[in-house]
């Protein structure tokens, strides 16, 4: 795995085969915990196995690496998928990983810096974590560094009013080192999102906060790399990469599937989703 | 511009401090659109690289601050009081539940910001503030020990809450003294006998005043500047315990969950010995003068005497 350099040298074959591998943890996971959310975790995971497999510049023998990029997960109930990534990045042991959600687990129900190596924020109520990414950014200018900051929120997540502060403050002080993915699941927590409080057109309302933004679909991992390619290289203010997404996408009964928001497989389900995820 | 900015305010103290801190290129200044009253606008037409207006917007700017300082900034916030308490969460869950030192001030603090009107009249911040696991809540008596304490947060590692006020009053310390108080240490301004009268914030010059008072009717009051009221010095209380043996506790704040509350809790669960609160009774200010209002609302030097008379009586 990459020493300080960026990402970890897989091409698309290879990121899809560790979106799998993540996407069998995340159901046994959630299946151990009797509890946690899957819907959310897996409708990421192809995006965060493009993030951390071509564009994250860390140590994997130095979690705390000053200089390192940051990844913000916002939507910080999505932590299975995060703690499968840090799993395959070598941060977290297997044995650790399984015990997500116990009592002592540095695997916290919402991800947690103060927990778990290899986590720069601690989440778990929405809203929060692109005013954080801001931070982060502003200070690596201030060190003239050249890392970066990438935040992922969620569609439902962005009902929350900081979120828009943030959007207009990222754009107002220019932050170029700032890269927001927003996952379109169209799911939230109590229903569809369109039945919530819909978001609308969230490219055309991004653009007119002053931030340059792609549309492409999530689960198509040659789409997702070109467009973490194209965030990466832009640097003169914010962008924002929106994911159109499916909740729950690889186990077919959890496929935008409210339910499975926060709601873990059990024995039947766990047996029929890994057969689905072979 | 609105308020008188020269002297004796707490507020100008906190501006002075953040000058004084700018050597260390780690401190960084945050802003909601208030700079001129917080007084954090020296430390920005100084130092404008380290200085950021995060617009009228609480929420985003607590967590802008929690990022800068897990990437190794120092940053001070500041906006009103009672605006800090519209991103209550944010530095609940943002700031101080991963343990980030970022060093929150609120203005115009209390009932004694007068005549903005009860809108602007915290009288509840210190008590939230108080409730979060590991944060540190200050509350300076006058513009020498605000800009003392402002600078002691440079090497102070954990989040905290400086409550400052508007307007002037007069100054409790000289340039000497000031620098022997430090945080978490209360400050013995005063020893008398017969009564104990533990103050914070504008509170502790009408103390000091209320024990003039009660000197010339014969009783001998102690007067402590209790200006960290978490962690609280409960060996000082104990120390005032032992030589009164009574109690009168006095803020411009909320008699629920600050000074008072705060006094209460430990004496409670320890030692007993009468105390008398004085604060706001549970209720909202108004439009006013601040001498106009701290008498209605039962914030005078002749409220802490009234209450000394009770609490000694009580032992």
């Amino acid at each position: 795995m990459g020493m300080r350099t960026r990402g970890m040298g897989l091409d698309v074959e290879a990121l899809q085969d560790m979106a799998r591998r993540c996407r069998v943890s995340i159901v046994k996971m959630t299946h151990a915990a009797k509890s946690g959310h899957p819907g959310g975790s897996l409708s990421s995971i192809d995006l965060l196995s493009g993030l951390y497999g071509t564009q994250m510049r860390i140590d994997s023998d130095d979690s705390d690496w000053s200089d390192r990029d940051r990844f913000i997960m916002s939507k910080g109930h999505a932590s299975p998928a995060v703690y499968s990534i840090l799993h395959e990045v070598g941060y977290i042991s297997l044995e650790d990983m399984m015990s997500f959600r116990e009592l002592g687990s540095v695997c916290q129900g919402h991800v947690d810096m103060k927990w778990t190596d290899g986590v720069d924020f601690s989440a778990g109520s929405l809203g929060m974590g692109l005013s954080f990414g801001i931070g982060c950014a502003l200070a690596a200018r201030m060190d003239n560094s050249d890392r970066n900051v990438w935040v992922m929120l969620g569609d439902g997540e962005i009902q929350e009013g900081e979120v828009w502060e943030a959007f207009m403050a990222a754009d107002f002080h220019s932050i170029g080192n700032l890269k927001v993915i927003i996952d379109r699941n169209r799911i939230q927590n109590d229903d569809f999102v369109h039945l919530q409080m819909e978001v609308g057109d969230v490219v055309s309302k991004l653009e007119s906060f002053g931030w340059d933004v792609i549309e492409i679909d999530g689960h198509s991992m040659v789409d997702v790399v070109r467009a973490l390619d194209w965030a990466n290289s832009h640097d003169s203010g914010p962008v924002a990469i929106v994911a159109n997404t499916v909740k729950g996408k690889g186990v077919s009964f959890m496929e935008d599937n409210p339910a499975f928001h926060g709601k873990a497989p059990d024995d039947e389900e766990l047996r029929q989703a890994l057969e689905e995820l072979k | 511009m609105s308020a008188p900015s020269s002297g004796g305010a707490s507020r100008d103290g906190y501006g002075k401090g953040l000058l004084r801190l700018a050597s260390d290129p780690r401190v960084v200044v945050l802003e909601a659109d208030l700079g001129k009253s917080t007084k954090s606008c020296h430390f920005r037409a100084e130092y404008p690289s380290r200085s950021f207006s995060m617009g009228i917007a609480e929420q985003n700017m607590m967590l802008v601050a929690a990022g800068m300082a897990a990437s190794g900034k120092i940053p001070f916030a500041s906006t009103f009081a009672i605006f800090t308490e519209r991103a209550f969460e944010q530095v609940r869950n943002g700031v101080a539940r991963p343990e980030l030192t970022v060093h929150i001030c609120g203005s115009h603090g209390g009932i004694h910001t007068g005549t903005d009107g009860s809108s602007a009249q915290s009288i509840e911040d210190l008590a939230i503030y108080r409730t979060i696991p590991g944060m540190t809540v200050i509350h300076p008596s006058d513009d020498l020990s605000a800009e003392e304490l402002t600078v002691q947060l440079l090497d102070h590692k954990a989040p905290s809450y400086m409550r400052t006020a508007r307007n002037k009053t007069p100054r409790i310390y000289n340039e000497s003294s000031v620098t022997e108080l430090r945080i978490g240490k209360g400050a013995l301004i005063k020893e008398g006998n017969d009564v104990c009268i533990l103050a914070c914030g504008v509170m502790v010059n009408e103390s000091l005043v209320a024990a003039g008072l009660l000197s010339e009717e014969g009783v001998s009051a102690s007067v402590v500047d209790m200006h960290t009221l978490k962690p609280l010095d409960t060996t000082l209380i104990d120390d005032c315990i032992t030589r009164c043996g009574c109690l009168v506790t006095a803020e411009d704040h909320s008699v629920i969950g600050g000074l008072g509350g705060a006094v209460a809790e430990y004496i409670a669960t320890t030692r007993s010995a009468p105390l008398e609160m004085v604060g706001v009774a549970d209720k909202f200010g108004q439009s006013g003068g601040s001498s106009e209002l701290m008498n209605i609302m039962g914030l005078t030097a002749n409220d802490i005497v009234a209450a000394a008379h009770r609490s000694i009586s009580r032992k």
